[in-house]
């Protein structure tokens, strides 16, 4: 039988990184993943959540789960942060006795991080990428405390043929995204990107790698605006380029 | 901090952060997150998880068991010949300490830092009555000059260089200050000694309280905490009822994880058990020891069964250490006593939301603080919640944010659950876009986008993956 991702596009990933979800099919259709894409979905509903309005999250949530609900096989997002808070809020927006709790219950343990799905549901971590470049890594607040993938990110990309992987001074230091906070505080949200670009400069990488959007969107701005060569890239592309 | 905050306006205070701040407080916590790291590598991960874990559990059952271990402590204070007072807040616990000290015609008080007083504004209020306070921790001594709060929990003056406190020492205390830590310390001793020994009032807090016995448990690393609470005649500390626990066993595993966590010591230079007022039989010690227990919406905070972890607390600084905010803005941002992730939970239920609703988004709600926290907080579980308070209201308090702009979002929201206008909407922001549009980047947004492009470009709105699909799908079918 064929493993079925029924891919989570995301917001952030539909407005900013359509080359990291046509990548994403790339990859997974390489190594025999029949993918998805199910009609109707919007977003998982953290960004309201996260500033406050907890029942403003409950109706992109309800989309998710109505959308998501009525589908099979595994659900895979290229972010981290979109994961983690279907993992782990979507219970306690949708307590026990809400007509919403069994279909939750039932999508959590099927909702999976690209990583995460690669290492531990396909049980790959060569997927046969050329990457001839040197690359250091990002490690993503949420990916990284959120759904505890610390280390996976790197064996894939240690996995990548040609690519030389250096570190990069503080990496699991946040990068200042945040999502909301990025903009009720820019000023603080600035000097923590400034600080994550230094370090990324002084790695002496061609490319910043992440696994998700946010960062990827705070960090890709951040080396355009000081004109830096460098060029921030998501895990997917990397994994999807031969 | 002499005066308690009526309203925290973070993004103002954090312009107001001085250019070199952020260096000097990195200095600082890179230095203690690496002694941390070192002295917790000897313990081992497992075992310090394991560690944390009970520190975790011990902490949760002193909580939910608080009114039991308070009155055990409060029999056993007595038994000691101590004397306990209750003060429902800031107020009365200045109000108690102020009539005992004017009682006994008190002129000269020493403290031994502690962050119950900060919180209460005591120094403030002793000093209205004619009676002086001498901060005696070196920390709190230069801040306590320099007329600043505390930058940090528990090395108050972090912000400062050597320099500065050189400059500060020569300007207040009138003598030639070199930029020698060495020599400022033996300027600051000097003076100490004199005051520790004509001062007829001696003020500390305390790390913890131990049902059990009725000890005080003082951790410093200076020494002056036994020289305040034994040389002058009466003692008096003031306490937080969240830090009492119930007995010796308890305090052994939460001393395994406070010095490490703090400062990176396994141990603290010097570490105190305070049982009561001095014995007949013994010679030294104070005549008279009290003891104010202090509420000031403690017990409002545990009406709340996520946020009241927050109390689980025992003022490690760990979370300051490793958040990059704290690490960016320093401590006095954050407008009160309680700085960084601890400072952002604690001061915001302390206060309530119409002083300090902008504390909980003062986070990019990474975790750091979580996976570093000695007791387990769930730090960024903790300032969600809080959050939503600010936001929605809750059954604690009454939103700060005004009904339009929740009856705004809730509305906007909408759109996410339907599925054609949210798509309709992804496209047209690529034809609105168009004007602002450079290569491929959004450089500059009129506000509140514009509060994004001041940082860095936003890049350009590009949704056709949708498309893309649906067409290669057809396409196969075919
Ligand atoms: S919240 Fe945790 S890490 Fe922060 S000061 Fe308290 S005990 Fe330490």
């Amino acid at each position: 039988m064929t493993t079925k991702a029924q891919l989570f596009i995301t917001c952030l990933g539909e407005n900013f990184f359509s080359d990291t979800l046509k990548d994403m099919v790339r990859v997974l259709e390489r190594l025999g993943v029949q993918c998805e894409m199910p009609e109707g979905q919007t977003c998982c509903g953290q960004p309201f959540f996260n500033s406050g309005f907890q029942s403003g999250a409950l109706a992109p949530a309800r989309q998710f789960i109505k959308v998501f609900g009525k589908t099979d096989g595994y659900i895979v997002a290229p972010s981290g942060s979109c994961v983690d808070f279907v993992r782990h809020h979507y219970r306690e927006l949708f307590p026990e006795g809400t007509p919403e709790h069994a279909r939750v219950k039932e999508l959590v343990p099927r909702t999976f991080e690209f990583c995460e799905f690669l290492l531990n549901v396909l049980k790959m971590t060569d997927v046969g990428a050329v990457f001839p470049h040197k690359v250091t890594y990002h490690a993503s607040c949420h990916l990284l405390r959120g759904l505890g993938l610390r280390e996976e990110p790197k064996k894939l990309l240690r996995a990548v043929k040609g690519l030389e992987l250096v570190p990069l001074n503080e990496e699991e230091t946040c990068c200042g995204f945040g999502g909301v906070f990025s903009v009720v505080y820019p000023e603080v949200s600035k000097t923590m990107m400034e600080t994550k670009l230094d370090n990324i400069q002084a790695s002496g990488a061609e490319y910043i790698i992440a696994g998700d959007p946010g960062c990827l969107m705070n960090i890709a701005g951040g080396l355009r605006k000081v004109g830096s060569p460098i060029r921030a890239l998501h895990l997917i592309s990397v994994l999807a380029a031969q | 901090m002499s005066q308690i905050p009526t309203h925290i306006n973070f993004r103002t205070n954090v312009k107001n952060v001085p250019p070199h701040m952020p260096v000097s407080v990195r200095k600082a916590t890179s230095k203690f997150l690496g002694t941390r790291q070192a002295v917790v590598d000897v313990v081992g991960d497992e075992r310090w998880q394991a560690l944390r874990q009970a520190g975790h559990e011990i902490r949760l059952h002193s909580l939910t068991h608080m009114d039991h271990y308070l009155t055990r402590l409060e029999e056993k204070v007595r038994a000691a010949g101590g004397i306990v007072h209750w003060a429902r807040d800031a107020a009365e616990a200045k109000q108690i300490v102020l009539e005992l000290a004017k009682e006994r015609g008190v002129k000269r008080a020493v403290k031994v830092k502690s962050m119950a007083t900060e919180e209460i504004g005591l120094n403030h209020a002793l000093q209205e009555n004619g009676i002086s306070v001498l901060e005696t921790d070196l920390g709190e001594f230069i801040i306590q000059l320099a007329g600043v709060g505390p930058s940090h929990i528990i090395v108050p003056a972090v912000h400062l260089t050597k320099e500065g406190i050189a400059e500060l020492f020569t300007q207040k205390l009138g003598v030639d200050a070199p930029p020698d830590p060495l020599k400022l310390c033996a300027i600051a001793r000097t003076r100490l000694r004199e005051e520790f020994l004509s001062a007829d009032l001696g003020i500390s807090g305390a790390n913890f309280m131990v049902a059990e016995t009725g000890t005080l448990v003082i951790v410093t690393n200076e020494g002056n905490g036994r020289m305040c609470t034994t040389l002058p005649p009466l003692h008096i500390a003031v306490v937080g009822i969240d830090k009492v626990v119930p007995d010796w066993e308890s305090v052994n595993v939460l001393l395994k994880l406070l010095p490490r966590s703090a400062t990176g010591q396994k141990m603290s230079a010097y570490t105190s058990f305070i049982t009561g007022p001095r014995r007949s039989n013994e010679e030294g010690g104070p005549k008279e020891f009290h003891l104010v227990l202090l509420d000031n919406g403690r017990t409002r905070i545990m009406k709340d069964e996520v946020t009241r972890e927050t109390l689980l607390c025992i003022r490690c600084g760990v979370c300051l250490n490793v958040c990059p905010v704290y690490n960016n803005v320093g401590g006095h941002a954050y407008g009160f006593a309680y700085s960084g992730p601890i400072g952002a939970m604690l001061s915001t239920q302390l206060l309530g939301m119409k002083t300090a609703a902008d504390l909980p988004f003062a986070s990019s709600l990474c975790g750091a603080c979580a996976e570093f926290c000695p007791v387990k907080i769930p730090i960024p579980e903790i300032l969600l919640r809080l959050r939503h308070r600010a936001v929605e209201g809750d059954q604690i308090e009454r939103a700060a944010a005004p009904a339009v702009i929740q009856a705004g979002v809730k509305l906007g929201t909408l759109s996410f659950s339907l599925p054609w206008l949210y798509e309709f909407g992804t496209q047209m922001l690529k034809y609105i876009q168009a004007p602002l549009r450079k290569n491929g980047w959004l450089p500059n947004l009129p506000p509140p986008a514009n509060r994004w492009t001041m940082a860095r470009p936003l890049p350009a709105f590009g949704a056709d993956f949708r498309a893309w699909f649906r067409k290669r799908k057809n396409e196969r079918q075919r």
